[in-house]
């Protein structure tokens, strides 16, 4: 039944394309409201919808992680849903809106779900492709045009540096499915498979926006239309490249000293700049993309380690991070809405005018920062554990510095944007209840997830640490 | 093998001549003539069917639809395209420089060991492999053209009723 997850939003999309646009455009955010949902309930209560999964067609696999990542995606595909209907008004613009990111949705729920290279390929680049026109959706304002064409060109690079690594691996294993290429791979020295390896890395590394190959990142995320920073910093960048890394690393190339060195070292680097690079920002946006990539820095160090641990870990703070960085991006979508900028300068005291936005901001930001008892605290922990066991002391050290840095600069943030003096912004109100739902659904599965971690440990972390 | 590393220059040469020509109509001739060439490869490389492929639709279909697209548009000034030019070439000078460096590094100092033996790889119809080993790439080519249309939908179609205005 797994290919329903890439059907379905296809077959919505046309159905919502073939006939009456006019009742279409109105119930097409209805249709795609209820399907994410329904997704997120599926991920929800898998094993009690379809105890066995019978019906094979296409060569899509689902496992615990693969659940996860597309409990997830649809969490944020909903939030990004809401965030565009309330900050899109031209009609049509929110159709296509609405169109691409169920087709972005379908391409990342095929990106978590194949188990072959190139079909691993074929649905990052349906991803890359709506995130494109998605970036550039409002295109009057030419900062977008610029931040798509950015991403577009990075993404192009990857593009390449994958496809010819498939090439190399195809001459290895014959066949590019996961298995084949990992019988084929693993244990070699020769030349042409390290080449084929690093080249694919590279690559993902591009997708994920670690330093140094970050430069599009920032651009991307604060010239699209809100919706899409929530979809992207929540989701897309997640999807095609740290989760696709994680799985590629784990599970087909394997862990050996040099893989794991680069992965610390490019994790612990992004971290720190990642962080400081956010220090320095003035618009609201941009901080939180910088901050995005130093949170990504966590997740590739905790890889890095190798050991199961450490890759629950990192799934766990890959899970966290997409929800917390959405509801930051949604709470940045709403101070933009009312006060019309994001330069974080003009704003100050919009605690008082906008309570809800305030104070789900403060939770996120507590998480990300890692303070129990929210879920970025239980994140973080295991990767310093992970870290500790494996015997990178330094490298736990300096994680936890860089969490003392992520506290510094949303705690700037926070008193610029959120408390201190008013008198700048009277008569500014509360966003619309479009912005405000998703931001008070996400604060609760932050606490929910801090709360009951202990629960959870069970349900979702040892399944997907039993996969590795 | 001469003849192929003769291609491969050409293909090299076509394809700066499209990135760097100011006439977008002689871009899409270069972007044409590198499918050619990329064709002429494939042949030599036993593989027909990739290259018909590349031949019709690349070479094909892609130019006659740049080509109607283009004679739509306005070209614009000499003097626009002379400040273009100088703009441009203040900002990227150092991009040649760069790709020669790296060239000639990788010339004198990799060497590159001999490639291995190719895996066996299964011998089937075209249909077999389209069909049954790559029936997912299929769904996923489906969603990739779908992505397509709304990116000419989201971001040409509006810009014509603008200009119709």
């Amino acid at each position: 039944m797994s290919v329903l997850f890439v059907l379905v939003p296809l077959l919505l999309v046309m159905i919502l394309n073939a006939c009456c646009k006019k009742t279409m455009s109105i119930v097409a955010s209805w249709l795609a409201g209820l399907y994410f949902l329904y997704q997120a309930g599926i991920c929800v209560f898998w094993k009690s919808v379809w105890p066995i999964n019978n019906l094979i067609l296409f060569n899509f696999d689902i496992d615990a992680l693969s659940l996860l990542m597309m409990l997830s995606i649809a969490i944020v595909a909903f939030s990004s849903l809401c965030v565009g209907l309330s900050t899109i008004t031209e009609s049509r613009k929110k159709f296509n809106f609405i169109n691409l990111l169920l087709i972005s949705v379908a391409g990342m729920n095929g990106v978590v779900m194949v188990r072959d290279l190139f079909s691993l390929y074929v649905f990052l680049e349906v991803t890359a492709v709506s995130s494109f026109i998605l970036i550039a959706l409002n295109k009057e304002i030419k900062d977008s045009l610029e931040g798509s064409f950015k991403y577009f060109v990075m993404s192009a690079i990857a593009t390449v540096l994958m496809l010819s690594s498939i090439a190399l691996l195809l001459m290895f294993a014959g066949d590019t499915s996961f298995e084949s290429v990992r019988d084929a791979v693993q244990g070699t020295n020769n030349f042409y498979a390290v080449l084929a390896v690093g080249l694919f890395m590279g690559g993902l590394f591009i997708k994920g926006g670690l330093i140094p190959f970050h430069g599009w990142l920032p651009d991307a995320y604060s010239s699209a239309p809100a919706g899409v920073s929530v979809l992207l910093a929540g989701i897309v960048t997640k999807t095609t490249g740290i989760y696709t890394l994680i799985r590629v690393v784990s599970e087909i190339f394997g862990f050996n000293e040099t893989i794991k060195s680069i992965l610390l070292l490019l994790g612990i680097i992004s971290i720190f700049v990642g962080a400081f690079a956010a220090l320095l920002q003035t618009d609201f946006k941009r901080m939180l993309a910088y901050s995005s990539i130093s949170q990504v820095g966590y997740i590739v160090l905790a890889l890095g380690t190798g050991t199961g641990l450490g890759i629950a870990g990192a799934i766990f703070h890959l899970f966290n991070h997409s929800i917390f960085k959405t509801q930051l991006f949604v709470n940045s979508a709403a101070v933009e809405k009312q006060t019309g900028t994001t330069e974080m300068g003009r704003y100050g005291g919009l605690s008082n005018s906008m309570p809800v936005t305030g104070w789900t901001s403060v939770i996120a930001f507590l998480s990300t920062a890692g303070i129990p008892p929210f879920s970025g605290f239980w994140s973080k922990l295991i990767i310093i554990v992970a870290l500790w066991t494996a015997g990178y002391h330094t490298y736990a050290a300096l994680a936890i510095l860089g969490s003392l840095i992520t506290l510094a600069y949303f705690l700037y943030m926070q008193r610029r944007v959120f408390f201190g003096k008013s008198d700048k912004n009277s008569g500014i109100k509360e966003a619309s209840i479009g912005l405000l739902i998703p931001a008070i659904i996400l604060a609760l599965i932050t606490i929910g997830v801090g709360v009951f971690f202990p629960y959870l440990v069970d349900t979702i972390i040892v399944p997907i640490s039993s996969i590795f | 093998m001469n003849i192929d590393l003769l291609l491969l220059t050409i293909l090299l040469a076509c394809s700066l001549w499209a990135v760097l020509t100011r006439s977008l109509l002689m871009s899409a001739i270069a972007l044409a003539s590198v499918s050619i060439i990329l064709t002429l490869l494939m042949f030599r490389l036993d593989a027909p069917i990739a290259a018909v492929f590349e031949l019709s639709v690349c070479a094909g279909l892609i130019t006659v639809i740049f080509v109607s697209t283009i004679s739509l548009t306005k070209p614009i000034t000499r003097v626009e395209l002379k400040q273009q030019t100088k703009a441009r070439i203040k900002r990227y000078w150092y991009l040649p420089v760069i790709v020669f460096a790296l060239a000639g590094l990788l010339g004198f100092f990799m060497v590159f060991p001999e490639v291995p033996s190719l895996a066996a790889l299964p011998d089937l119809d075209v249909k077999d492999v389209l069909w049954k080993l790559r029936q997912t790439d299929i769904l996923g080519q489906i969603v990739i053209i779908l992505a397509g249309v709304f990116g000419v939908v989201v971001l040409l179609k509006e810009k014509m009723n603008h200009d119709g205005e």
